[in-house]
C-alpha cells in the first residue's frame, strides 16, 4: 500500500466489510541510569474523527473513547507504550455498518502527546486492519519519520454502499487532534 | 507466559515435544497433517486422523470429541517436514452442526509436555466452514515457530486436503468420515455438558456486546429482519431472583450444539430433555448466549444475553446494554436528522442569494433538490434507526418476561409467585424509561441497592404533568401512590427484616395512599403525625447515624448495643416542609448527606415550590435526591450521550391487589424470622 492509493474495503465475493480497526504501537522510552522514573515517557495517542459533508461531527481520542452512536470505539488510553514487538497499544474499533448514514468520511491521526517527533520515538507504527480477518490493509513505519510530532493516516470514506479506505500518511504536527484540523480539511 | 494469538500471528516454540489442547463446544474431528516447504502433504501416510491416529511425531484421537489433545513430537518428523498443520472438522452425515458458524469458537492451544501454554488461538469468524486448518507449527532457519491461521473450507475435508497438495484428498476425507462414524457409533453418549470454567471456548461474538451491535463480529449490511421471537424465553420460569436451581437446557443429549447453544432455539428439531442426573449442579450455569444468526440476518435476541455470575447479574447487564444501544442508536439517529436539516437550511439560503436562481424555475428546482436531499437522507436514517429498533424490541420482548419480582413491573405475573427472598438483588427497577422516537421501547430503570442516593418524588407541577391534574391535590396523592409503590418494591427486595420503613407524615394527608403498609403491618410504626411526630423521628433517626457513624470510624462495629437493629431505614417524609421547624429542617438535611452511608435513606414526597420560603438552604437537599415524577416525565438524562429520557413510575395496575399480596408475605416473613 502506498501514499495515497485507495481500496476499497468490498470482499471479493461481494460482501461489505463491516468492521477495521486502526491500531497503533511504540516503545516505551528505555529506562536510564539509577532515576528510572526520570526517563521521559512517550505518549501516542490514536484519534479518529468523524465528518459529513466536511464539517467534523463527532471525534473519537482518549478523552471520548465513544461516538455518541456507538460505532467507534477507542479501547483507551494508553499513556507509555509497549514492549515494541508489535503489538497494539492503542486501537480505534469502527463498525462500519452502524455509522449513522450522514457520516460520510472517517479520517484516523497520530499525535505525540508528548511532544517527542517520530524521529524519536522507537518502533512506532500504526496500521489499519480489517477486523473481520485480521489482514491489514495499510501500515506506516512512525519511528524515524523525521522531525513531525504527527502523521494524518488514512481516511475511511463512503463510496457507494460500501467504504473505501484512503492511505495518506501525511506527516504534520501537534499535540492533540485539534491541532491538525488545517491540515486533515484539505485531504477531505 | 501464554501469547494469544490472532489471526496470522506467529509464536517462536522452544520445545520440541508438545501437545496441541483443542476446544470445541460440540465434538469435531481432529487431525494433524504433514506437509513439505511448499506446503504440500505428499500421501496419506502424512496425515494423522481417527482412521490412522498414529504417524511419525503425530498422535491423534481416534474420535470426534469436543475436547481433543493432540500429541506432537517435532524431532520425530521427517527431515523433508517442513510444517504440521492442525486440522479441525465437523463429524459429517450425523445429527449435530454441519457449519462451524453455527457453534461456539473453536480454542486451540499448544503447551508444553507440562501443561504449560505456551500460545493459544480462538478461532472467530467462522461462518459456513465446516472444516478448517487451525494452526500450523513451521521451520524457520532451523528453528519451530506456530501460526494462528484459522483458514476454514466449505467444503470440509475434502477441499481442504486438496488445497494442501494431497493427490488422495477424496478418498482420504471420506475413510476420515467412515472412522468417525464408526467412533460415534461405539461412543455411548454426547458429552455432558460442561460448567463454565471447564469451558474454554469462546463466542464469536464478544458476550459483552448486545446481539445488535456487531462489535467485532461480522454484520452483513442488509436490513435485519428478526425472525419470530420465542413468547416466552427458555428462562421464563426462572425467575425467582436468580437463586433458583440452575435452568435446564433442552437437547442436550441428542443435539450437540446445544450444549453451548443452551438457548438456541431448535426449530422444529427433537425435543430431548436431558437427564437431571446427567447435569453438572456446579457454578454459574453459562451464559444463554444469543443463537448464530443465519446469514443476512441479525442473531435472535435471548434474555440473559450478557455477562455475569448470576442470570439476575447477566439481566442487569443485559437491561444497561439495552439502555446504552437505544441511546446511541437515537443519537446516531438525531445527528442524522440535524445534520440534513442544516445542509437543507444552508441550501435554501444559497438558492435566496443567487441571482441565477431568480431566473426561470431554476430557483425552484433547486429548492426542490435541496428538500429531496433532505428527504433522502432522513429515510436512510430512519431506515437505520427502525432496523435497530426491531431489534432492540424483540431483544426487549424476551427479557421483560425473563425478569426477577425486583426487575420486573408490577403487572408482571412473577409478582404472583413472589416469595421474600433470602438475599437482597444487585438492583431495583423504579420505572421505565423511552424516547420520543422508539416509544414502544421500554427500558427498565434499574439502580442498584443499596441505594445510594435518596428519593424525591416530586409531587409538584411539571410541563407534562399540566392540564392532566386540575388540582395539585390529586397529584399529591398520586405522588404519595408512587412512593408507596416504590417503598412496597424496596420492603420485598429485601430479605425478611432487613428493611425498616418510617413514615412522616405530619398533616395526615397521605393516610389513604399509605393504607397497604399501614394495614399489612410492614411499617416500624404507624405514620408519625404532627410537629412531634416529625421531632422524635427524626432525632432517632439522626442519632442513630451518629451511632453508627461513631462506631465505623472508631472502628468498632462489634460495639454497638446488644439487639440494634442493623436493618436499612427508609425515612418517608409526605408534605414537606409542614410540621417541620428549622431544626428538623437541619436535621432532614444531616440525614440526606450523612444516611445513605450509614444504611439511612429518604424519600421525599414534596413539591419544591412549598419550601421556596428557606431561599437556597434547600438546594443542596434537593440535589443530593434522585428526582422521579408521580407521572411520566423527560428528566432523566442518560450517562453516555445525555439524552432526556421520559421516565415512567413504575405503578401498580389499578384493582390488582398484588401490593397488598407482596406486603403481607413480607410482614409474615418477619414474624416468622423475629
Amino acid at each position: 500500500m502506498t501514499k495515497g492509493q485507495a481500496i476499497s474495503l468490498q470482499k471479493n465475493d461481494g460482501g461489505s466489510l463491516t468492521a477495521v480497526r486502526m491500531g497503533l504501537g511504540w516503545q516505551a522510552a528505555p529506562r536510564r541510569g539509577l532515576f528510572g522514573s526520570r526517563t521521559r515517557e512517550v505518549d501516542l495517542d490514536a484519534s479518529a474523527v468523524l465528518f459529513a459533508d466536511k464539517q467534523p461531527v463527532d471525534v473519537v481520542f482518549f478523552r471520548h473513547l465513544v461516538s455518541d452512536d456507538g460505532s467507534v470505539r477507542h479501547t483507551g488510553d494508553n499513556l507509555v507504550g509497549g514492549v515494541g514487538q508489535g503489538g497494539d497499544d492503542e486501537a480505534i474499533l469502527v463498525d462500519l455498518a452502524r455509522i449513522p448514514v450522514h457520516i460520510d468520511q472517517i479520517v484516523f491521526t497520530v499525535n505525540s502527546f508528548t511532544g517527542q517527533t517520530f524521529q524519536e520515538v522507537q518502533n512506532a507504527f500504526c496500521r489499519l486492519v480489517d477486523e473481520t480477518n485480521g489482514q491489514e490493509l495499510a501500515r506506516y513505519t512512525l519511528a524515524g519519520g523525521g522531525q513531525y510530532t504527527a502523521q494524518i493516516m488514512a481516511k475511511v470514506h463512503r463510496s457507494g454502499s460500501g467504504w473505501t479506505m484512503t492511505a495518506l500518511g501525511n506527516p504534520a504536527n501537534g499535540r492533540t487532534f485539534q491541532d491538525l484540523m488545517p491540515s486533515i480539511l484539505p485531504l477531505l | 507466559m501464554t501469547a494469544e494469538l490472532v489471526r496470522g500471528q506467529n509464536h517462536p516454540l522452544s520445545q520440541v515435544r508438545l501437545e496441541i489442547r483443542v476446544s470445541a463446544g460440540t465434538p469435531i474431528v481432529a487431525a494433524a497433517a504433514l506437509s513439505d516447504e511448499n506446503g504440500r502433504i505428499h500421501g496419506v501416510e502424512w496425515v494423522a486422523h481417527p482412521g490412522a491416529p498414529t504417524q511419525p511425531g503425530l498422535e491423534v484421537s481416534r474420535q470426534a470429541a469436543a475436547d481433543h489433545r493432540l500429541a506432537v513430537d517435532l524431532d520425530a518428523v521427517p527431515e523433508a517436514v517442513h510444517r504440521v498443520s492442525v486440522l479441525l472438522a465437523l463429524p459429517s452425515g450425523g445429527p449435530g452442526p454441519v457449519r462451524f458458524g453455527a457453534v461456539a469458537a473453536p480454542f486451540v492451544a499448544v503447551t508444553g509436555l507440562d501443561g504449560a501454554e505456551v500460545a493459544s488461538y480462538t478461532i472467530t469468524g467462522l461462518d459456513a466452514e465446516s472444516a478448517v486448518v487451525a494452526l500450523e507449527l513451521y521451520r524457520r532457519q532451523g528453528a519451530w515457530k506456530v501460526r494462528a491461521i484459522g483458514q476454514g473450507y466449505a467444503g470440509g475435508l475434502a477441499e481442504l486436503l486438496t488445497d494442501q497438495g494431497l493427490p488422495q484428498a477424496q478418498q482420504l476425507a471420506r475413510s476420515i468420515n467412515d472412522a468417525v462414524a464408526q467412533g460415534l457409533a461405539r461412543s455411548v453418549q454426547a458429552p455432558p455438558p460442561r460448567t463454565a470454567d471447564g469451558d474454554r471456548s469462546r463466542q464469536a461474538a464478544a458476550p459483552a456486546l448486545g446481539p445488535d451491535q456487531g462489535g467485532t463480529a461480522p454484520q452483513p449490511g442488509t436490513a435485519p429482519q428478526p425472525g419470530p421471537v420465542p413468547a416466552m424465553s427458555p428462562y421464563g420460569g426462572q425467575t425467582s431472583g436468580g437463586q433458583g436451581q440452575p435452568p435446564e437446557y433442552p437437547g442436550a443429549g441428542s443435539d450437540p450444539s446445544a450444549v453451548t447453544q443452551p438457548s438456541a432455539p431448535t426449530a422444529g428439531g427433537p425435543i430431548d430433555y436431558s437427564h437431571p442426573r446427567r447435569r453438572n449442579a456446579a457454578p454459574p450455569p453459562p451464559p444463554p448466549t444469543a443463537p448464530p444468526a443465519a446469514p443476512g440476518q441479525p442473531a435472535q435476541p435471548v434474555a440473559g444475553d450478557a455477562t455475569g455470575w448470576s442470570m439476575e447479574e447477566r439481566l442487569y447487564n443485559q437491561v444497561w446494554g439495552m439502555f446504552e444501544d437505544l441511546a446511541r442508536t437515537t443519537a446516531a439517529y438525531r445527528s442524522a436528522v440535524d445534520f440534513a436539516e442544516s445542509r437543507m437550511d444552508k441550501e435554501l439560503e444559497q438558492v435566496l442569494s443567487d441571482p441565477r436562481s431568480r431566473i426561470g424555475g431554476q430557483g425552484d428546482a433547486a429548492r426542490e433538490a435541496a428538500r429531496a436531499r433532505h428527504a433522502q437522507l432522513v429515510d436512510q436514517a430512519r431506515e437505520a434507526l427502525d432496523r435497530d429498533l426491531a431489534q432492540l424490541k424483540a431483544e426487549a420482548d424476551v427479557v421483560e418476561p425473563a425478569l426477577p419480582p425486583a426487575y420486573a413491573r408490577w403487572d408482571s405475573p412473577v409478582w404472583h409467585g413472589y416469595r421474600v427472598p433470602m438475599e437482597i438483588p444487585m438492583a431495583l427497577r423504579l420505572g421505565d424509561l423511552h424516547l420520543p422516537e422508539a416509544d414502544r421501547i421500554r427500558i427498565p430503570m434499574l439502580v442498584r441497592l443499596p441505594l445510594e442516593r435518596g428519593l424525591w418524588i416530586d409531587s409538584g407541577r411539571t410541563e407534562s404533568s399540566e392540564g392532566l391534574f386540575t388540582d395539585s391535590h390529586a397529584l399529591g396523592r398520586l405522588a404519595m401512590e408512587t412512593a408507596v409503590a416504590h417503598a412496597a418494591r424496596l420492603l420485598a427486595a429485601y430479605p425478611a427484616g432487613e428493611f425498616t420503613v418510617h413514615v412522616i407524615d405530619p398533616a395526615g394527608s397521605g393516610a389513604q395512599p399509605l393504607a397497604p403498609l399501614v394495614q399489612t403491618g410492614v411499617l416500624a410504626a404507624p405514620p408519625a403525625l404532627g410537629a412531634a411526630g416529625v421531632t422524635d423521628v427524626l432525632t432517632r433517626l439522626t442519632q442513630r447515624v451518629d451511632l453508627v457513624q461513631m462506631a465505623v470510624r472508631g472502628g468498632a462495629a462489634d460495639s454497638l448495643p446488644p439487639g440494634f437493629d442493623t436493618s436499612q431505614q427508609l425515612l418517608i417524609v409526605n408534605d414537606f416542609p409542614h410540621g417541620f421547624d428549622d431544626r428538623a429542617v437541619n436535621q432532614l438535611r444531616y440525614l440526606a448527606d450523612e444516611g445513605p452511608a450509614f444504611g439511612v435513606h429518604l424519600m421525599m414526597v414534596a413539591d419544591r415550590e412549598e419550601s421556596s420560603g428557606y431561599g437556597p438552604l434547600l438546594d443542596p437537599l434537593w440535589r443530593s435526591l434522585l428526582r422521579l415524577t408521580p407521572v411520566p416525565d423527560d428528566h432523566l438524562a442518560d450517562p453516555w450521550v445525555g439524552h432526556a429520557w421520559t421516565y415512567e413510575p413504575s405503578l401498580v395496575p389499578p384493582g390488582s391487589q398484588v401490593l397488598q399480596q407482596v406486603l403481607t408475605q413480607v410482614a409474615a416473613a418477619r414474624t416468622k424470622y423475629s
